[in-house]
């Protein structure tokens, strides 16, 4: 892990990458992005526009075929939440949160203190035991969430992470990942294909069009008001909504 | 899956069961069928008793090949899988002559086993464990190889040994296909010991159940034929008892497969 804990740190800089698979699919062409420390990104755009994947290259989970990415590989700084919950079905949830810990040999009581702290952050302190298929959808993904923050990591990647979960749950754990982000101050990259959600988490909004994967507009979301349930209700919110779905109807044209 | 009260779970079952000996013996003696032909249960029950030197002796020889073959197989079908998961060139150099030791006939090998190896036991273990092996080396195989490739991702991610990833991912997410495996090699066990009985028994080298079988069949003794059959039912009802209570206690709470659901 690096010794530097402080959570604010090199930009992460995307130059010129391309990706294109070995089929022959052209997912991401000659993209460049820097992402400020700190802030909180949304990757928006239709299925298709290579979103996830420049999310997986910057986890340096695949490598781009052209170009370089700077910033973000130092091993301990990433936290990575996918779509799915991705829990390991035979540990308990505890377990589940421990294991980047384990992974990097940190010491079991220790681990097991990190994990509860990070248990509490997401709301689920008396779950310590359960196992993901006693949760509901919702309360899995807060552990996968929890995971992904017991490394206290710099720069938090979530892809798609509340898509499959109702409405309800949703605007909960947007709630709560803003407060997260808030007391932590992570770089949070977030990708997603839901406008309102872009709109209401980020300060920036990157918006992609596909075949071949690329940016096609970079939004600020500027506005005076706390986030939370006011901004959601909010004239502001409804007129950057309006932008960002403009923006966005542009790039599937193109 | 739908719940049904302990009572009628076993009451049924074993209702069926006694209504049908007692419809066998009564029918066996209304007709007066000869018992070299088709011995009534009370007549088996007494070839049990009689013979129980006999018998208690040969089922001992089975139940040892067959628990010794299990054993090897449980943990050579394991090892080889892990082993196979570790390399794929190894994988594909092996798998193919594992196929091929499967798909050839255990009762067309054993003679060959049982000229090779002079110990008869050792033989007939030979034969077991050829037939009981292969279904935990491919489920394994199989199970190493499914986990959940997100899950994968996230230990390359947090920079996990492939040591790690073998004994925190891949063993995990294998042990409801190997526990599959070991249910079925559990039964071909005891089939595998029975079969290369068989074979030992025609060549005149006696031991185990089946060999008891063999002999009482030449002999016309009808009635310890189907006492020793009764053994080698109740050693195979007794071991899918076993290994499914050792498959359940395991999977607990985390598979499906294992999971009470509630109505």
């Amino acid at each position: 892990m690096s010794e530097t804990t402080t959570a604010v740190e090199a930009t992460v800089r995307l130059r010129g990458i391309s990706k294109t698979f070995s089929n022959g699919t052209t997912a991401v062409s000659k993209l460049n992005l820097d992402l400020e420390p700190g802030s909180f990104v949304s990757l928006l755009g239709p299925s298709g526009c290579g979103k996830s994947t420049v999310l997986r290259m910057i986890a340096g989970l695949i490598d781009p075929s052209e170009g370089e990415v700077t910033g973000s590989r130092e091993a301990g700084r990433i936290g990575f939440v996918f779509q799915e919950p991705t829990l390991m079905p035979w540990g308990s949830a505890l377990a589940n949160i421990r294991l980047p810990l384990d992974l990097a040999g940190v010491k079991p009581a220790e681990a097991n203190a990190r994990a509860r702290d990070a248990l509490a952050q997401v709301g689920l302190e008396g779950f310590a035991d359960a196992y993901p298929r006693e949760l509901s959808g919702g309360m899995r993904m807060r552990v996968s969430l929890a995971r992904a923050l017991t490394t206290e990591p710099d720069i938090l990647l979530l892809d798609e992470p509340f898509a499959a979960l109702d409405e309800i749950t949703r605007f909960k754990l947007n709630n709560d990942l803003l407060a997260l982000w808030q007391a932590k101050r992570f770089t949070a990259v977030f990708v997603t294909h839901s406008v309102f959600e872009s709109v209401y988490l980020s300060q920036r909004v990157v918006v992609m069009a596909a075949r071949p994967g690329r940016v096609s507009d970079d939004l600020a979301i500027e506005t005076d008001l706390a986030r939370g349930e006011e901004f959601r209700t909010s004239a502001d919110y409804a007129q950057l909504c309006r932008r960002a779905s403009e923006a966005l109807e542009r790039a599937m044209a193109s | 899956m739908n719940k049904t009260s302990p009572l009628r779970r076993f009451g049924l079952p074993i209702g069926l069961g006694i209504l049908t000996l007692i419809v066998w013996e009564g029918c066996v003696q209304a007709l007066n069928v000869s018992p070299f032909l088709l011995p009534g249960p009370v007549a088996i029950y007494h070839a049990l008793v009689d013979d129980w030197g006999l018998l208690s002796e040969a089922l001992l020889v089975t139940l040892q090949i067959t628990g010794l073959a299990f054993v090897c197989a449980v943990l050579g079908g394991g090892l080889i899988a892990v082993l196979f998961s570790l390399s794929r060139s190894v994988e594909t150099t092996l798998f193919p002559y594992a196929v091929i030791m499967q798909v050839t006939p255990v009762v067309a090998i054993a003679p060959l086993l049982i000229i090779w190896i002079d110990n008869v036991r050792l033989a007939l273990l030979a034969c077991a464990w050829l037939v009981a092996f292969f279904p935990i080396l491919s489920n394994t195989t199989v199970g190493l190889n499914s986990s959940d490739h997100n899950l994968r991702d996230m230990f390359r991610l947090y920079g996990a040994t492939t040591r790690q990833t073998l004994f925190r991912l891949r063993m995990p997410s294998a042990m409801p296909y190997f526990l599959t495996g070991v249910r079925i090699s559990g039964g071909l066990s005891l089939t595998g010991a029975v079969v290369a009985e068989f074979v030992a028994g025609t060549s005149g080298q006696g031991s185990g159940l089946a060999y008891r079988i063999l002999e009482a069949s030449y002999q016309l003794q009808t009635p310890r034929m189907f006492a020793a059959l009764l053994l080698i039912s109740l050693t195979g009802v007794l071991i899918f008892l076993a290994t499914s209570f050792i498959s359940q206690r395991i999977l607990g709470r985390w598979h499906e497969s294992a999971m009470e659901r509630e109505k």
